[in-house]
């Protein structure tokens, strides 16, 4: 389990204490979805990355891989949601290699759940968690506190309500693999126009029986920016400098160099290992 | 007490351009509103073109830049190779998530090109060392909200090294202007392929 280094938690306590406000993480303010249909299961996102009121990142990527047929996709604070998926994900590989079976989409979820709940809530990772292995198909939410829920539809984040607003309306049982894929799209497009929290682009996953996952990035682009009609550029010479010092190839060798020294020759070693040059 | 990223000030701010990237940093070290120094750079090099930016409280500037450069000697060491920047973006990444419940405040910033593949790289980070991987720029500091206005209307894609310096300097320049905590002179490095242009930029002292 990650082995967490509180060297300057005491420091960040006392400083706390004092009335320091504590640091401000990148949240993927979010909408995060996920619907099963009749082969498989489909989980979908936005691209926005906020810290406060800014938006940090434009196109960030909210689905994480945790296995081949086992995706993630992550709300709440960015850092916890691709940390805690990482190590997961290398946990279930572990797993399966050790027991030779497929992973299960209900082992990683309770991992996922024993780990969050293990930390009461301070690792921030609100997750979507969408597979299918031999058992069929499985979707899951899973809460920072550790709890769960297993449904055929669902929504997280800051625009789940959005989201699932379209799926109370307009989901019904029989849905086909473009249909799933269709309202998972639409409820992330409800999140991106009426959530602030969320924006940009919509990223998709297909999970599906006997078929490569799918993973389709930016499936839809509906705040493509156009390119600009004409440029800002400065022309050359516009900023003076005081000084300038140009390194080049010869000389940033002078400041490292890997010199075979006389001796070496004389110590016995296996076949050379090969690196990528 | 105030917020300790923004006790010492500063800003930083890196871009890609065409085959080559650039990163720029102000020089001001103050205690709240004193200005302490005005040489204190905040863009570290790791590598012939690698370059690290930390900006946040200076004393974790230090302490993370000194960190960083054991972990780089040692993994230079163990590899005999030069880290490329998405090695150090994960290094830097997983080094500050260890520290999830006691973090440092810094907002480190990543520019640098490829040594195997000759592709210009920018990153950014949180304090907990969430990567931010853009196309186009990345800013941190007091003077970010200002560097990202500046960036989005400044920046376009496949500037040469040239215009990129223009581009960058005027960015940072311009932001750090109406930031009264970051400014006071700025570095700027143009990274390219079998080159790096270190220039010091004039700026104002108030």
């Amino acid at each position: 389990m990650p082995g967490f280094d509180f060297t300057n938690y005491n420091r960040n306590a006392a400083l706390h204490a004092k009335g320091v406000p504590l640091p401000k993480a990148t949240s993927t303010g979010t909408t995060i979805v996920g619907c099963i249909y009749d082969k498989g299961v489909v989980i979908a996102a936005d691209t926005r990355a906020t810290s406060g009121p800014i938006v940090a990142d434009k196109n960030c990527e909210k689905l994480h891989y945790i296995a081949p047929k086992i995706w993630c996709a992550g709300a709440g604070t960015a850092a916890d949601t691709e940390f805690t998926t990482a190590l997961i994900s290398s946990n279930v590989e572990l797993h399966s290699l050790s027991t030779g079976r497929d992973p299960r989409v209900i082992t990683c979820m309770t991992m996922l759940k024993q780990h969050l709940f293990r930390y009461q809530g301070h690792i921030g990772a609100y997750l979507v968690v969408a597979g299918v292995d031999p058992t069929g198909t499985g979707l899951y939410t899973v809460h920072a506190h550790g709890s769960t829920d297993k449904l055929p539809y669902v929504t997280m984040g800051s625009g789940s309500l959005a989201a699932m607003s379209v799926f109370e309306s307009t989901w019904q049982p029989d849905l086909d693999r473009q249909g799933a894929i269709d309202i998972c799209a639409e409820a992330i497009k409800a999140g991106i126009f009426n959530d602030l929290g969320s924006g940009s682009n919509v990223d998709v996953c297909v999970i599906e029986k006997d078929q490569p996952t799918q993973l389709l990035r930016n499936y839809m682009k509906p705040n493509d920016r156009p390119q600009k009609e004409r440029n800002y550029r400065f022309p050359r010479g516009t900023t003076a400098y005081l000084d300038q010092r140009v390194i080049s190839k010869e000389d940033m060798k002078k400041y490292v160099t890997i010199e075979t020294l006389s001796g070496d020759d004389k110590i016995t070693t296996g076949d050379s290992m090969e690196v990528d040059t | 007490m105030s917020n300790p990223f923004d006790i010492n000030g500063g800003a930083c701010v890196a871009m890609v351009g065409k085959d080559c990237v650039a990163i720029a940093c102000d020089l001001r070290l103050g205690m709240q509103s004193l200005t302490i120094s005005n040489n204190f750079p905040k863009i570290f090099n790791y590598a012939p073109s690698t370059y690290l930016g930390l900006t946040g409280l200076a004393t974790d500037v230090n302490t993370v830049s000194d960190l960083f450069r054991y972990k780089v000697n040692m993994y230079r060491l163990r590899e005999e190779r030069d880290i490329a920047p998405q090695t150090l973006a994960n290094l830097v990444s997983s080094s500050l998530y260890e520290k999830r419940f006691g973090p440092y405040f810094v907002s480190p910033v990543i520019a640098g090109i490829n040594p195997t593949t000759g592709k210009p790289f920018i990153c950014g980070f949180d304090s907990i060392g969430c990567i931010d991987f853009a196309k186009d720029f990345i800013v941190s500091g007091t003077a970010s909200d200002q560097l990202f206005g500046t960036c989005e209307g400044l920046w376009e894609p496949d500037l040469a090294p040239e215009d990129l310096f223009e581009t960058i300097s005027q960015a940072l320049l311009s932001a750090v202007d109406r930031d009264a905590l970051s400014g006071w002179g700025a570095q700027v490095y143009i990274i390219e392929k079998d080159k790096v242009t270190q220039r010091l930029l004039k700026g104002r002292q108030d």
